[in-house]
């Protein structure tokens, strides 16, 4: 553990959302603008005080930040452990940075719902703090109980004030991330009894990291794991809820939902299954890359056939997400740090997505790529938003996905060739699939005569998105801050999984290169 | 006559350690004078005198549970086992019967006063029973009986042999028969829950009876430990009449916790019954008779556990999955109540086939968990009326959030609970009887356990889905403004609910120091 940095910063940023949803909830009803301001003014605050973290984060250091770690439970070993690393620190960020953009966004959606406007936002609010335990957490029983609450408030937000079959899909939602939920459960005891056995029961990773695990019961556990993230994730063949509730949810409620929410699967993989389960996690690497292939070339062909605007975005995800698995799995430093900036990079270009979307949806009140067509001719603006949000969803070099991508696509090549080779097809197809849905919405003539009123970018529309697009440019352009603060926390999880970056053929060849070969690749190096 | 005289020279009178069982006295008492108030009080003040008479009562003997709790002895001859998962369990069982009491207290819900009928005895359908609903009167003595329940509830998880385990059954059982007949409104579904408890509970009760005439006649005694020291040093000679009456014993007492396959009782019994009478059989029976399953168990089969274990693994999973299953397909609340009760019976029996101090544990943890929500819940059920009294039907509830909010929330809170979703004791609760199991090595039973709560979870978010993303039908029910009890109960139970999933350390090691089982 670090001496460095005391201030306990993930309490605190667990702390300040959950104040401000308790003032937001104590609002009074009828006015519901006070309950916006106050939302916004806490989620703002926590923005602040994540930037702040970020900036006092010590980018080289070993280990995690920030820690604390207090007795909880001491019947069953739980402690309330928190802390940072590289990789927690980027997806902290990521909440802390959509949370007050969805807040805007969602000024005039919450009052269309079923339930008053106060709740919407106190939701978030809560949603948020869950969000920064599930990634702060450094004990696993705190993880887990953060990972499954979090469905409460995301479930709520989405049948209340989702769309029309809103109840079907907060129910898919809520019974498929349950499902997998309990079969963690199940591994989660598993893995304390073992520690148990092993000396005394703990929940902390540190400890747990240090367990000898028979491989028999290793492949079991990661399977409990490996299932409740993938269908968080949602890697193929794990996601047909993730379409519904993307399509369903409030437009604030899937920038959540698809941004930030979904990372806690792929997260899950890097802090959890990998570390805890290195020898399981080397056996099944191969099925999941196979999987993540699919699933980016399922995703992209699903997506191209999509009607609906906000179900394009979502089955745009399920492919994405598979390029996330792929380097999560494929052990080498750079697609683990790739996935890892993926991750953040996804919850911006896909939550810009879905803004962009929500804006155009809202304004026709139809998500039909149908109901539009020709519309860049009426908002000129909200239009070339779309193309620009949508360049970034479709890895256009200059943009942030690119890099991310571009990362998996290098490291995992080292690796797995063939697994490369075609997941590089998905890149042309996501051309595919985001042009031809902003051809057959924006470009032509008018189809519509309706959308002919439509508004262009309003002035809070602007707000919300400018944060957005500046990310995606900065990140786009200059990663590396992002990166260093990344890579060595993916180089420990996998120094914990005992695979080291493969060394390159040409310094196998290069005789200098060939006396460290041995000891610096380590007993993994062969790829 | 002289004979006599001699012969009682020979029999030494029993020593009691009237400290030891002075929860039994204080609950005897109070039942006592419940019967002398029906007689003598004049009926206008009887009310108030019968709830004051109960819950002074189950208070005095909670706090004499309580002065116990380092006791470890086998009072008045062996007869009673005051240890620790008794004094436990009976100061649960004393809980769930001062709420229930709180429940039964209530006259503001219903227009003509209380969830219990005038009169009983009155056929329905009669002239008399029309009269009978105008009236504002109540039966009284349901506050005794309750007493007398509870009192056989505390004989139940105390006994300490077979037979005076058989006397609490009984003492428990007779008064919840005329309990559950005594509902206000739809006296036809009450007089049928009442008539196929009794049938049905006098059946396991002569199971339990003849399961104990065989182990009698296997082990020569009653007392609980010398039936395992009787296994234990059994060589040679054929166990087929101690396998006999295990399996007969453990159907009386599978009856009475409702696990499959005989849970039938649950949904009917539970929907006809009056809800505080519901709340009251189960929390207080469900605790009363996995007390008595755990100590019949763990100190009579205790040297059996390995032929009695897969028998319960089979009754665990079949229960977990009938209750879940079942439950998706109920309409009425009570009814869903019913075969949720069912599932989580299974849960907790994982606990039971654990057979470690963790199990036991886990499982007492568990009860007080489930039973504070479920309290809470049905609690919840008596506000929701329509004008025929309760709105059970689960169409009814439509869109309840949107009129009652803070109701609907509470329910909603009690069902995620119930769900074991974290922070919630449900979770707490599940999770100490699931690593309980893994460590005894049942880990085939916690994968059916996390399969089944899944499925079960479905039921309960279907109920949220009702109450909230549904628009409320145009002549929905009507939330009644309850009186100082009934929110008592809700807002207590939300408060234990809350605790025992953040804060649960206490009662975990309460019930961890409980440990072990009296012998002797």
């Amino acid at each position: 553990m670090s001496a460095t940095g005391t201030t306990p910063w993930v309490t605190i940023l667990a702390a300040v959302p959950l104040a401000g949803a308790v003032l937001v909830g104590l609002t009074p009803r009828s006015r519901s603008d006070v309950a916006k301001v106050t939302a916004l003014v806490a989620s703002v605050a926590t923005l602040v005080l994540a930037i702040v973290m970020a900036a006092q984060f010590k980018s080289q250091a070993p280990g995690y930040q920030f820690v604390q770690s207090y007795s909880w439970i001491p019947a069953f070993g739980v402690r309330y452990a928190v802390g940072v690393d590289g990789i927690s620190l980027a997806l902290i960020a990521l909440v802390a940075v959509l949370t007050p953009v969805v807040v805007l966004a969602s000024w005039q959606d919450a009052e269309l719902g079923t339930r008053p406007p106060r709740l919407f936002f106190a939701l978030l609010l809560v949603t948020e703090t869950l969000l920064v335990g599930v990634f702060g957490a450094t004990d696993v029983f705190l993880f887990y109980v953060c990972f499954e609450a979090m469905l409460i408030p995301m479930y709520l937000l989405i049948g209340s004030y989702g769309g029309a079959r809103r109840s079907y899909a907060a129910m898919k939602f809520l019974l498929y991330s349950l499902f997998g939920g309990l079969l963690m459960l199940a591994a989660v005891i598993g893995l304390y009894v073992v520690s148990l056995h092993q000396g005394h029961g703990t929940f902390e990773l540190a400890s747990l990291e240090r367990l000898r695990i028979s491989s028999g019961v290793q492949d079991w556990l990661f399977l409990g794991f490996f299932v409740a993230f993938a269908i968080k994730a949602p890697l193929f063949p794990f996601h047909t809820w993730l379409p519904d509730a993307g399509a369903e949810s409030p437009t604030g409620g899937a920038v959540m939902l698809v941004g930030v929410l979904d990372k806690v699967g792929t997260f899950g993989f890097l802090r959890y299954c990998i570390p805890l389960f290195p020898e399981a996690s080397r056996t099944f690497a191969p099925y999941v890359i196979t999987l993540a292939v699919i699933g980016i070339l399922y995703g992209a062909l699903v997506a191209m056939a999509q009607r609906d605007l906000k179900r394009l975005v979502s089955y745009t995800s399920v492919a994405h997400f598979g390029f996330i698995a792929l380097g999560c799995f494929a052990f080498t430093s750079e697609a683990g740090s790739g996935a890892v900036l993926y991750m953040v990079n996804h919850g911006l270009s896909t939550g810009a997505l879905f803004l962009v979307v929500g804006f155009l949806a809202s304004r026709r009140s139809s998500r039909d790529i149908a109901a539009f067509g020709g519309v860049a001719k009426v908002t000129p603006v909200l239009a070339g938003l779309f193309l620009f949000v949508g360049m970034s969803s479709l890895a256009l070099p200059g943009l942030n996905t690119f890099v991310s991508e571009f990362l998996v696509l290098v490291g995992t090549f080292t690796r797995y060739r063939v697994a490369a080779i075609a997941a590089a097809l998905g890149i042309v197809l996501a051309a595919l699939y985001i042009l031809i849905a902003y051809q057959r919405t924006m470009q032509g003539p008018v189809v519509h005569q309706a959308t002919l009123g439509l508004r262009d970018l309003t002035t809070r529309e602007a707000w919300v998105m400018a944060p957005l697009v500046f990310l995606i440019v900065a990140l786009g352009v200059y990663p590396k801050p992002l990166l260093d603060r990344i890579t060595p926390a993916v180089q420990a999880t996998y120094a914990l999984a005992h695979r080291y970056d493969p060394t390159p053929p040409l310094a196998a060849v290069h005789p200098a290169a060939l006396g460290t070969r041995g000891s610096g690749a380590g007993g993994g190096g062969r790829p | 006559m002289p004979a006599l005289v001699r012969g009682a020279g020979v029999i030494a009178t029993p020593s009691v350690s009237y400290r030891q069982i002075s929860p039994l006295v204080v609950l005897f008492a109070a039942a006592l004078v419940g019967v002398l108030v029906e007689a003598f009080v004049p009926s206008r003040l009887r009310r108030r005198v019968q709830i004051g008479v109960a819950l002074l009562g189950l208070a005095g003997a909670f706090g004499a549970v309580a002065a116990l709790h380092a006791t470890h002895a086998v009072p008045v001859e062996g007869a009673l086992a005051v240890d620790g998962p008794g004094l436990f369990l009976s100061g649960t069982i004393l809980l769930f019967g001062f709420v229930s009491v709180l429940l039964l207290a209530e006259r503001n819900l219903d227009s003509t006063g209380g969830a219990l009928v005038v009169d009983a005895a009155v056929l329905p359908g009669t002239q008399g029973a029309g009269a009978m609903l105008g009236s504002r009167g109540q039966q009284t003595e349901a506050y005794p009986l309750l007493v007398f329940s509870v009192l056989g509830m505390v004989i139940f998880v105390q006994a300490n042999t077979l037979l005076v385990m058989f006397i609490g059954l009984e003492v428990l059982s007779l008064p919840l028969y005329l309990l559950a007949g005594l509902a206000r409104r739809r006296r036809l579904l009450s007089q049928e829950a009442a008539v196929k408890y009794f049938l049905l509970g006098a059946f396991s009760s002569a199971f339990f009876l003849y399961g104990l005439a065989l182990l009698y006649g296997y082990a020569g005694t009653v007392n609980l430990g010398g039936i395992a020291t009787a296994f234990a040093g059994n060589v040679g000679r054929t166990d087929s009449l101690f396998f006999l009456g295990l399996g007969l014993l453990s159907v009386g007492l599978l009856f009475k916790v409702g696990a499959a396959p005989f849970h039938s009782w649950t949904p009917d019994v539970y929907q006809g019954s009056p809800t505080p009478v519901t709340a009251f059989m189960a929390t207080g029976t469900k605790v009363a008779a996995f007390g008595a399953l755990l100590r019949v168990f763990y100190v009579a089969f205790g040297t059996a556990r390995w032929d009695w274990r897969p028998l319960m693994w089979a009754v665990a999973i079949l229960t977990m999955v009938v209750g879940s299953v079942l439950a998706i397909t109920q309409t009425d609340v009570k009814r869903m109540l019913a075969y949720s009760s069912v599932a989580h019976v299974g849960f907790i029996l994982t606990g039971l086939v654990a057979a470690n101090r963790a199990g036991l544990s886990a499982a007492m943890f568990y009860l007080l968990a489930y039973g504070f929500t479920t309290l809470g819940a049905f609690a919840v059920v008596t506000l929701v009326r329509s004008p025929e009294g309760e709105a059970n039907h689960l169409s009814q509830w439509r869109g309840l959030g949107r009129r009652s909010p803070v109701l609907a929330g509470s329910f909603a809170f009690f069902l995620f609970a119930l769900a074991g979703i974290p922070l919630t004791s449900g979770f707490t609760g599940k999770f100490a009887v699931f690593q309980a199991a893994v460590r005894g090595g049942a880990t085939g039973l916690v994968v059916v356990g996390v399969i089944t709560s899944a499925v079960a979870a479905f039921f309960y978010a279907r109920v949220v889905v009702l109450m909230f993303f549904t628009e409320p039908a145009a002549d929905g029910p009507t939330v009644a403004v309850p009186s100082f009890y009934t929110s008592a109960v809700v807002g207590l139970a939300l408060a234990v609910t809350l605790l025992l999933g953040v804060f649960p350390q206490a009662v975990l090691n309460l019930a961890h120091g409980a440990w072990p089982f009296v012998y002797g």
